[in-house]
């Protein structure tokens, strides 16, 4: 693919004290692509994911967008960029309703006050709101009386809002049931039609083949291995997953290491 | 509007949230052929669920009110006479200003111990420079009230930029402003305000006229149903679902009753104290901030939620530091509001019980100590509660002693409560 990625990292690291929970690491994302980040537990996507969105600014490294280096030091940064992600915790505001956890921080107000009915029409319009929870969340009900599938299904919604040009999605299918994930999943090849950028972090290999461009695997913070997804049998994912392709030894040791924690 | 208007019994335990009804509004509102008539049975189901639920909102408040108000009428009868309610009236204006600005630090999850010391702090600086230096005394009341704001913005970016727990900050703050006002005010101890001033006549005048008093309490409720109906109109219009009749009814109701008996009241004493009426425009003021605002949202998500909020792009930052200035200055004009009523300033202004009883007032109405939830009206609320057992156990000449137990066990209730319905949303959430 000869296009500028939309987003593209060069050498990011990320320090959390004693813990390196990313080294050096690379990806490129284009415009209409998927790219899945897989790995294992604790591999440090989500990590990249928060660096990606300002949420949890990387120390090192260079993140450019659309081909120009860009300073991404809060979620802010992100969003002017235009970059919208689905949290792992999902990040709703458990005390505030539907309308107003999608809309935070770009409510819609005219001189300051908040016109609840633009928000509230725009929040029934949205058409995922409806298919990916089997009993579509009341807009007017506060998030903390919702269950997990329709949490999950706000915060891809909020993120969706914003029409953002790369979608940040972090296991953004852990709480939908089966019917619901594949209408998700829908979803995503429908935006990834329509221009957006996707990276998608999924445990669920066979989400990761049935939507994904390309494979990128991480392993203890770093890169490990880049895969066309079509072309590539998924044994040979997992194998860079689970680091099978590492030598016996250090195998053992992290194994044991693992087991203990 | 006035009184012990509760304005909405149930934005306490949901706001932040424009008025939708609270959790049992799934079924009230999904769609837009949802029940809007006077439905009584829906009307009754729904008010068991939302107490099942844990959405009192002000239940529990009003209903402490009105036993205390009934104890103490039956054991004094000069205790619901029409001079005493408007001493009350006037008694919590000045607590209930600093319980207002309590408000928006709780409703962050944090605490503000200084707001005492803020007061009498904020009262000396303007006694000292009207009285003893001669500055007019508008000019004397702005530096008075940016010194709150200050202090409070102080103290709140000690607290968010260099982390030191909000309630260490203030605790700091206690002292330190206490020990500043005592400097301000010098080897003179106790400064008289000027009698003619402006500030004096905050709390001694009253505007006695009946058509003011029922105009007001009509203003308060019309205003309510003008906006109710706009609202359901625009929504209606829009093809989205209107809040229903019944709810609609309930809050008139609920600020009719107590704004026409308080008109009542009032008038056949001394008239509206003027002192009550600028209490509450704070009071409607500020909640429509908090209310209708994107600042107002923002406060309450930040408080609901605060890495959630930050990863909204919201600043939380200026929020929350925005929430201590608040609160400082809030206490600057509570100070004042209690140095006009004892038309002075002395060594112990913004002493005593003062802070507890501004704090105990905002968790009392119905704040939770555990940010994102809560009204301004719990304010008043709440200074209503404390002010009626100081008041009445002073008629009934009891110790202080008593009124501080009676006092400490409506605040344990009120702080019990505030963690069972936390406990039941989240177990009614997780069925
Ligand atoms: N805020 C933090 N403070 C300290 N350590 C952290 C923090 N966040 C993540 N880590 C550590 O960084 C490493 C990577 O964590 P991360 O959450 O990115 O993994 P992950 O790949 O998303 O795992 P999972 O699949 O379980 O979500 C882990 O060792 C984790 O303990
Ligand atoms: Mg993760």
């Amino acid at each position: 693919m000869a296009s500028t990625p939309v987003l593209a990292l060069h050498g990011v690291c990320k320090r959390f004290g004693a813990v390196q929970a990313l080294t050096d690491v690379e990806l490129e994302i284009r415009a209409g692509e998927v790219v899945a980040l897989v790995g294992d537990s604790g591999a440090g996507k989500s990590t990249l994911a928060k660096a990606i969105t300002g949420a949890g600014p990387a120390d090192e490294g260079v993140i450019e967008w659309q081909g120009r280096p860009a300073s991404i030091q809060r979620p802010r940064d992100a969003q002017d960029l235009g970059i919208a992600a689905v949290y792992q915790d999902l990040a709703l505001c458990e005390n505030l309703d539907v309308v107003a956890n999608l809309f935070l921080g770009h409510e819609i107000a005219r001189a300051g006050v908040l016109d609840e009915i633009a928000m509230e029409r725009h929040a029934l319009e949205l058409e995922p709101l409806a298919l990916l929870s089997k009993e579509p969340p009341s807009v007017r009900g506060v998030v903390a009386s919702l269950s997990a599938g329709q949490r999950q299904t706000v915060a891809i919604c909020r993120a969706i809002l914003s029409r953002p040009e790369l979608l940040v999605l972090d296991e953004p299918t852990a709480a939908l049931g089966v019917e619901q994930s594949g209408r998700f999943l829908d979803l995503v090849e429908r935006l990834r039609d329509s221009g957006t950028a996707i990276m998608l972090i999924s445990h669920n290999l066979g989400d990761v083949k049935a939507v994904a461009d390309q494979a990128a695997v991480l392993r203890h913070g770093r890169n490990n291995g880049f895969f066309d997804v079509p072309s590539t049998p998924q044994e040979q994912i997992v194998s860079s997953i689970t680091g099978v392709t590492d030598n016996a030894v250090t195998q053992r040791t992290t194994k044991t290491w693992e087991d203990m924690l | 509007m006035k009184g012990t208007a509760p304005g909405d019994p149930e934005s306490g335990r949901t706001s932040g949230r424009p008025r939708g009804g609270p959790g049992s509004t799934t079924r009230e509102t999904t769609g837009p052929d949802g029940p809007d008539g006077p439905d009584l049975a829906g009307y009754v189901r729904s008010l068991f669920d939302r107490l099942r639920g844990g959405e009192l909102g002000a239940v529990p408040v009003v209903v402490s009110l009105l036993v205390i108000w009934i104890v103490f009428q039956s054991l004094n009868h000069n205790f619901l006479s029409p001079r005493n309610v408007s001493n009350i009236g006037v008694d919590i204006t000045g607590p209930g200003l600093i319980a207002l600005g309590v408000v928006f630090v709780l409703l962050l999850g944090e605490m503000d111990l200084s707001v005492g010391s803020v007061s009498g702090l904020a009262a000396a600086i303007f006694a000292v420079m009207n009285v003893n230096h001669g500055v007019p005394e508008w000019l004397a009341i702005i530096s008075a009230l940016l010194a709150g704001a200050a202090i409070g913005t102080l103290q709140g970016f000690f607290f968010v930029r260099l982390g030191v727990p909000a309630f260490v900050v203030t605790l700091a703050g206690l002292l330190a402003w206490n020990g500043l006002m005592l400097y301000v005010l010098g080897a003179s101890g106790t400064i008289d305000l000027d009698e003619q001033g402006g500030v004096v006549a905050l709390t001694n005048r009253y505007i006695h006229s009946a058509a003011l008093a029922y105009g007001l309490a009509m203003l308060g409720t019309g205003t309510f149903l003008a906006v109710s109906y706009r609202d359901s109109r625009m929504r209606r219009s829009a093809g989205m679902a209107a809040r229903p009749v019944w709810a609609i009814a309930e809050r008139a109701v609920g600020i009719a009753v107590p704004a026409f008996a308080a008109a009542w009241i009032l008038d056949r004493y001394r008239g509206v104290p003027v002192s009550l009426l600028v209490f509450l425009a704070f009071i409607v003021g500020l909640d429509f901030v908090l209310r209708r605002t994107t600042y107002g949202r923002r406060i309450f998500a930040t408080g609901g939620d605060l890495e959630a909020s930050r990863r909204s792009g919201v600043n939380v930052t200026w929020t929350r530091v925005s929430a201590f200035t608040v609160s400082g200055t809030l206490a600057a004009v509570g100070g004042l509001f209690l140095a006009s009523r004892v038309a002075s300033v002395g060594q112990t202004s913004g002493s005593s019980t003062l802070l507890i009883d501004a704090i105990a007032a905002a968790v009392i109405g119905g704040v939770s100590l555990f940010g994102g939830r809560g009204t301004t009206w719990s304010a008043l609320l709440g200074i209503l509660v404390i002010q009626s057992i100081a008041s009445g156990m002073i008629l009934l000449g009891v110790q202080t002693a008593v009124q501080y137990m009676v006092t400490g066990s409506v605040l344990f209730g009120a702080v019990v409560l505030d963690s069972l319905s936390r406990h039941s949303q989240k177990v009614h959430r997780l069925t």
